[in-house]
């Protein structure tokens, strides 16, 4: 799971309210090159939530992106280049994704969160 | 990319190995699974205000993605990003191995489609042959609701076409889609992969519809 994935995903438990963003726990990461697309990014940027990308690419060993960001840093290539490598070549390949409300964790295993439900959750 | 190319390397897929009958599963063929995702390039190009397509340079979701059919076929009409859900690990596995073999990058996540919770609109396009509600009445009904939920461009769906006219009115009262159309009628082809199936094939019409989520619904404080 890559981190465009992440800044989408809150935990669904059943009355959860504040389930965004799902902690990190980091077993293993790789690295996938992907081709850079500046206007997917540029796109993208106005819907990330940038907080939650930043502390979720720091989580997986990647502290380039600054704090925080504005549309104007879209001029600047390295700033792309940095937001493309958090966004879409990190994957989170074995870990955990924990519900920053009550704690439960989602497994990560081969790259796939498994976010099914236990009956009462549900 | 021809449309019988992308026929060809969907056909190369690998598709379910002990399929879950509860869970409707059956593989959406190469042959109906190319269609639906050509059409969706080519008919965007009709929509003025959208210059790019659905699926090119997209965020798109594959619903009940199974062996990852329709999701990677959005991959190689060059999707930047997509992800496949489904309820059921072992089909995850299949299309996880499937986007390996095509070297594509896909995201997968294993949960319930039902409760689910993505950010509204994160989704540029959703993709999917949900099923169709022949074990679980309404499942359906229950994907295309999250899928103009969380879709901000276009919905791309598999429906009986005998339930067309509750399908649309459904879509466009219930789940405030702008606009819902069938782009055309499919024989579908379900083999037989369970034993209470009598023929060799159920040929069940099918319809292929496009759905607008509306995005100028007024935000809620
Ligand atoms: C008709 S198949 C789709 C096949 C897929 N397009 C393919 O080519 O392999 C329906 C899929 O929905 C999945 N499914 C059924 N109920 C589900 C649910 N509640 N949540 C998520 N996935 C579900 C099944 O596991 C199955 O893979």
């Amino acid at each position: 799971m890559r981190l465009l994935t992440h800044n989408m995903l809150s935990s669904n438990i059943k009355g959860v309210t504040n389930g965004f963003p799902l902690r990190i726990e980091v077993e293993k990461v790789v690295e996938k090159e992907v081709d850079l697309n500046m206007d997917f990014l540029r796109n993208m940027f106005a819907k990330i939530e940038w907080k939650a990308l930043v502390e979720a690419s720091r989580t997986m060993g990647y502290s380039e992106l600054p704090d925080d960001a504005e549309s104007s840093m879209l001029d600047s290539d390295e700033f792309l280049r940095k937001f493309h490598h958090a966004l879409l070549e990190l994957h989170l390949e074995e870990g955990a994704l924990v519900c920053p409300e009550t704690g439960r964790k989602f497994p990560v295993n081969k790259g796939i969160p498994n976010m099914l439900l236990h009956e009462d959750e549900v | 990319m021809k449309l019988k190319q992308l026929e060809g390397l969907l056909g190369s897929l690998q598709q379910f190995e002990t399929p879950k009958i509860e869970l409707e599963q059956y593989p959406t063929g190469p042959h109906i699974a190319s269609r639906l995702l050509y059409t969706i390039p080519s008919f965007s190009i009709i929509q003025a205000e959208n210059s790019f397509g659905d699926v090119s340079d997209k965020v798109v979701a594959d619903f009940g993605c199974g062996c990852g059919t329709l999701g990677l076929a959005a991959g190689l009409l060059g999707a930047e990003h997509v992800i496949g859900f489904d309820i059921d690990a072992e089909s995850i596995e299949i299309a996880s191995l499937n986007a390996d073999e095509l070297e594509l990058d896909m995201d997968f996540i294993q949960c319930d489609i039902r409760n689910l919770r993505l950010s509204d609109r994160a989704i540029d396009t959703v993709v999917m042959n949900p099923p169709f509600g022949t074990r679980k009445k309404g499942a359906d009904m229950d994907f295309l609701s999250m899928a103009l939920k969380v879709a901000s461009g276009a919905v791309y769906s598999l429906h009986k076409t005998t339930t067309r006219d509750h399908i649309k009115r459904t879509a466009l009262r219930e789940y405030n889609a702008s606009s819902a159309e069938v782009l055309s009628e499919l024989r579908f082809d379900v083999p037989q992969l369970y034993k209470f199936h009598k023929k060799k094939e159920v040929d069940v019409a099918v319809d292929l519809w496009r759905f607008v989520p509306n995005n100028n619904r007024p935000k809620h404080l």
